[in-house]
Parts: structure tokens; sequence; C-alpha cells
């Protein structure tokens, strides 16, 4: 290697724009936001440092927190296995070497691209509402529907289906994983004269628990930070009754609603704290189920 | 493709599977094109029929829409589009170099900073969000879109620089190494042979930016004020609170085209999208 692409100042010259950025935009807001969980703060006067006195409310004293806990945990623990295993058993139907592949793989994929959008939430609310689609369409089997929406004890539910529809990108990484089982390990178990339902328990599953695995932790995480579809379908509110009271909802309205950026930060490093041991602990059982190639 | 086994499925499983993954591409299709119909459809007829094909075709919702609010639609789709044409160019731009720095250049402490990155990956933002919104605030940043994309030029958007770094790890280092025994520059070889031959990540961390910022909500959100300064999205937001229920008509056109740039880039893109996700794992 030339003495140019060795100097430690070419090096740094380089690294410098993405330095300042992990310096002043992570590193530093990470610390910072670290303090303010620990003070009393509005915005308007500095922070007044009030020791442990947050997490000591939110773990108290903050109804509405432990609200938003359990329809975070809710809504994570239905939708991920829900998503991927809708994900896994379309990715092995089309991996049945069957026509029109692409197109099906599109169809599927596409309401995971559109998913995010705001558009897509206000469809939400139109379809599961009073007058929406879905009750209209059960009223033709005579059946009358409820107002999914606003009723407290289906309007997660909604938000659970709206994560379900959007199962397109990790079916996209399932049929990849499929894909990359060598054949002549199906040829011998076929030899050998194995079913199919012992093929797909003995080979496929074991051979896709890695993929298995890191879908699991990306849509886990992906879940626990969702925000948008709440947002829009309880109009910021997380309601009715805090029933889609979304863990990042609620710290939205403490920091940009009540404007308690203490309080709001200790939300925050909780959820960091959530996250960090939710992965943790994935990837030290992972080793009792994820099957990996030596 | 690897089929189960080395036989093909019979037709009766063939059948099968067909009408399965036919029954769920309707009910996956099913909302989105009862959506497009409602947004063609007569007002009126938007509550009474759950069928997708409108007794006429009117273009009503998308006039009365489209200057539905105090500022007309056609203001929030260019600060989408500049938004989004701006963080593309800037997470292009920093994320190949950081990740050009990380696989090409040697030097002290390289290793502990490339960890570093590794570590932000998975760092909700919401750590750092009140922090930042606290300094853009002191900057007089808040209500432009400097805080929007600002960071992507300070390669803020570790995944990328990820994503940049696996692909720049399968450029064999021959032909870079070459290079610089020629006295060719770190600058040069980034810019003349990096990114040349990167052009198809490039290609897909440009796309992915671009439905991102797109479809982001949060950041917008917490940024902008005033409404002259909306984008898409939140554009849509205010729509909602101002509308009444008689105006879901154009509520759901202009839901419509704030997706229809979202569906050209599919459509245009489909191949490179997939391929985007199958390898690199992105999660949406």
């Amino acid at each position: 290697m030339s003495h140019a692409a060795r100097s430690p100042l070419a090096g740094y010259m380089f690294l410098l724009p993405w330095l300042i950025g992990f310096l002043g935009l992570t590193l530093g807001p990470t610390l910072y936001s670290l303090y303010l969980s620990f003070t009393s703060y509005n915005l308007l006067s500095p922070p007044v440092w009030v020791g442990l006195e947050n997490y000591v409310r939110l773990f108290t004293a903050d109804a509405k927190f432990w609200a938003s806990m359990r329809v975070t945990f809710v809504f994570v623990i239905l939708s991920v296995p829900l998503k991927l295993s809708f994900a896994l058993a379309i990715a092995i139907l089309l991996d049945r070497g069957i026509r029109g592949l692409p197109v099906y793989r599109a169809i599927f994929y596409l309401p995971s691209l559109l998913g995010g959008s705001v558009a897509i939430a206000i469809l939400w609310r139109q379809i599961f509402g009073r007058n929406g689609v879905l009750n209209l369409v059960l009223a033709q089997f005579g059946i009358e529907g409820a107002s999914w929406i606003s009723d407290p004890r289906y309007s997660l539910l909604t938000l659970v289906a709206l994560a379900v529809w959007q199962f397109g990108s990790p079916m996209i990484i399932f049929l990849a994983g499929l894909r990359q089982i060598p054949t002549d390990m199906y040829e011998a178990a076929s030899m050998d004269g194995a079913s199919r339902r012992r093929i797909f328990f003995l080979i496929t599953l074991p051979l896709l628990t890695p993929v298995i695995f890191f879908n699991f932790v990306i849509q886990t995480i992906d879940a626990f930070k969702a925000f948008t579809p709440a947002f829009i379908v309880s109009n910021g509110t997380g309601g009715p009754a805090n029933s889609t009271l979304f863990y990042t909802l609620y710290l939205y309205q403490e920091a940009f609603g009540n404007f308690r950026m203490g309080y709001a930060a200790a939300l925050a490093w909780v959820l960091l704290v959530i996250i960090a041991l939710f992965t943790a602990f994935a990837f030290l059982t992972s080793r009792f189920w994820v099957h990996y190639d030596e | 493709m690897s089929d189960q086994g080395i036989t093909p499925p019979s037709w009766p499983v063939r059948t099968i599977t067909h009408v399965l993954l036919i029954a769920a591409s309707v009910v996956m299709l099913y909302p989105l094109l009862w959506m497009l119909s409602a947004s063609v459809r007569p007002e009126a007829e938007i509550f009474d029929s759950g069928s997708l094909w409108p007794s006429a075709i009117v273009w009503d919702s998308f006039v009365a829409g489209w200057s539905g609010l105090r500022v007309s639609f056609g203001q929030f789709f260019l600060n989408s589009l500049v938004i989004a044409v701006i963080s593309v160019i800037g997470n292009l731009m920093a994320c190949s170099l950081a990740a050009f720095t990380f696989t090409r250049l040697d030097f002290p402490g390289r290793n502990f900073w490339f960890a570093m990155m590794l570590g932000t990956l998975m760092l909700p933002y919401h750590v750092t969000l009140i922090p930042q919104y606290v300094m853009f605030l002191n900057t007089g940043w808040v209500d432009t879109i400097l805080p929007l994309v600002g960071p992507k030029f300070l390669a803020a958007d570790a995944f990328f620089v990820f994503l940049m770094v696996q692909f720049f790890r399968g450029i064999p280092r021959e032909i870079d190494e070459a290079a610089m025994m020629d006295g060719c520059s770190p600058w040069r070889i980034y810019w003349k042979i990096m990114l040349p031959l990167s052009l198809p990540v490039l290609a897909t961390a440009a796309i992915f930016t671009f439905i991102w910022t797109w479809e982001d909500f949060f950041g917008p959100l917490i940024y902008l004020t005033s409404i002259g300064n909306y984008t898409v999205q939140l554009g849509l937001r205010s729509f909602i609170d101002a509308s009444s229920q008689s105006s879901w008509g154009a509520l759901f056109a202009m839901s419509v085209l704030s997706l229809l740039p979202l569906f050209l880039i599919f459509i245009i893109f489909q191949r490179m999208l997939v391929e985007g996700i199958a390898t690199t794992g992105m999660k949406r």
C-alpha cells in the first residue's frame, strides 16, 4: 500500500464527516440525553438535576407509562410472530418452483414498501371505521361489525393487522434464504425416501434458522419503535382509552406535547435498555436453536 | 431455483399453491385498490360500497384535495421532493466516503471507529432525539429542512455506511492497490475507481434513501412547524384534522397521489429493491 493510504492524516481527513456526525449527532447527544434523564427540563429554563426522580416516577407512579408498555409489548408479541409466520409460509409456497413467481413476489412486497406512509394509516382508519370497508363487506354476510378503530378492545388489533399486512420484506429475505439451501441436500434426503414433511422439518427449517433469527431480531426492534400508524389512527392521542398508546407515542407526547424533556429522555433510555436486553437475550439463546454452518 | 426436492410438484399441489397465492394476493391488494377506486368515485358512493368498481370516474376529489388546505399540495410535494433529493445526495456522498475510509485506508484507530459505527446501527433514534432537537433549536434550524437533510451529509445513516462497506469489500483490492502504486491519491481512487465500480450499491442506497425520506413522518412532524414547509406526509395529517367526514374522497385522492412516487419507483426499480432486501436484509 502506498504511503498516502497509510498516513494517519489522510485517514482522519477522509473520516472527518462521519466522525463529526458520530461525535456531534450520535455519541454526544446519547450521553447528553442520559444526563437529561436525571433532570427536569422544559426547554425554557436550564435543566435542573433531580437525580433518579424521573425513573422512580416512571416505574412507580405513572399509569400511562405502564399502559404504553403493555400496548407496546402486546403489539410486539402479536405482530412479530404473525408477520414472520406469513412471511415464511408464503416464501415456502413461492419456493415450490411455480410459475409467476416475480408477479406474486411483487404483489406481496408492495404493502411493505408503501406501509410506512401516512396514506396507508389513513386508509386503515377508514377500513376499520364504523362505516368502513370491512363492515361493508361483513354486512354482505349479514354480520354487523364493530367500530374497530374506536373500540379499545379492537383498536390495537387493527394496528397489528397493519403490521402483519407488511410481511413482504421478511418474505423476500426468507425466499433468498430458501434459495441458498443446497439442492443436493434435498436430493440426498429424497433419495433416502424422506417425505416432504420430514424434509421440511429436518432440512429446510434447521438450515433456515439463521435467517429466521435475523428477521426476528430486526422485526422485533422495529416493532418496539412503531409510531406513525398509532399516531395517525388515534390523532396523536394513543386512544381510545390509551389502547394504542405505543411507547414512542407516549415519548413524543411527553417531549413535544408537555415539554417534559428530562422525563422523555428517561423514557428514551428505558427504550434503549429494553432493546439492548432483548438483543442480548436473543443472541444468548440463539446458540440453542440457530443452526450455523461450521 | 431450489425446488423442494428433485421432483417438481405434482399438478394438484401446483393448483392448490396457485389458489392459495391468488387468494392471498387479493387480500393484500384489496385495500390499495379500494383506496384507488375511492379516490375517483363520486363522493357519496364511498361509504356505500365495498366494491372496487366505481359507477363513474370523476376527478372532483383530486381537485378538491389539491387545494383543500391553506397551502396547496403542490407545495407539499415540492418540499418533500427537495428534502428527498438532497437527502439522497448527502447519503451517497457521505456514506460512500466513510465506507471507503473504513475499507481502504489504514490509520490508527480505524477498527475502533468502525466498531463504534456498527454500534450505532442498533441505537434507537429516540435516544438522540431530544438533545438533537435542543441543538437545532439553538442554531435556529427548527422549521427549516436543515435538521432533516444536514445529518445525511455527516453519514448519520449508519445503515448505508454498513451497506457500502459490505459492497466495497467485494471489490478486489488489487485494483486500487495498483492505482496507488502508480501514485494515485486516495481521493482519486475513491472518486475515479471506487465510485464508478459501486454503481449498484449507490443505486440501492439512493432508492431506499428516497423512499424512506419520502415516507418519513416523525422527523418532519418534529422539525417543520409552519404549513408552507410541510412535507406531503404532514400535509395529509393536517388534512385529516381539517376535513370533516364529508371529504374522505379528497383525503383519499391526496393519499393516492402521495403514494404515486413510491409506486413508480417500485415499478421501475423492482428488481433492485428485491435484490437490495435479499442481500442486505433491510427491514422494509
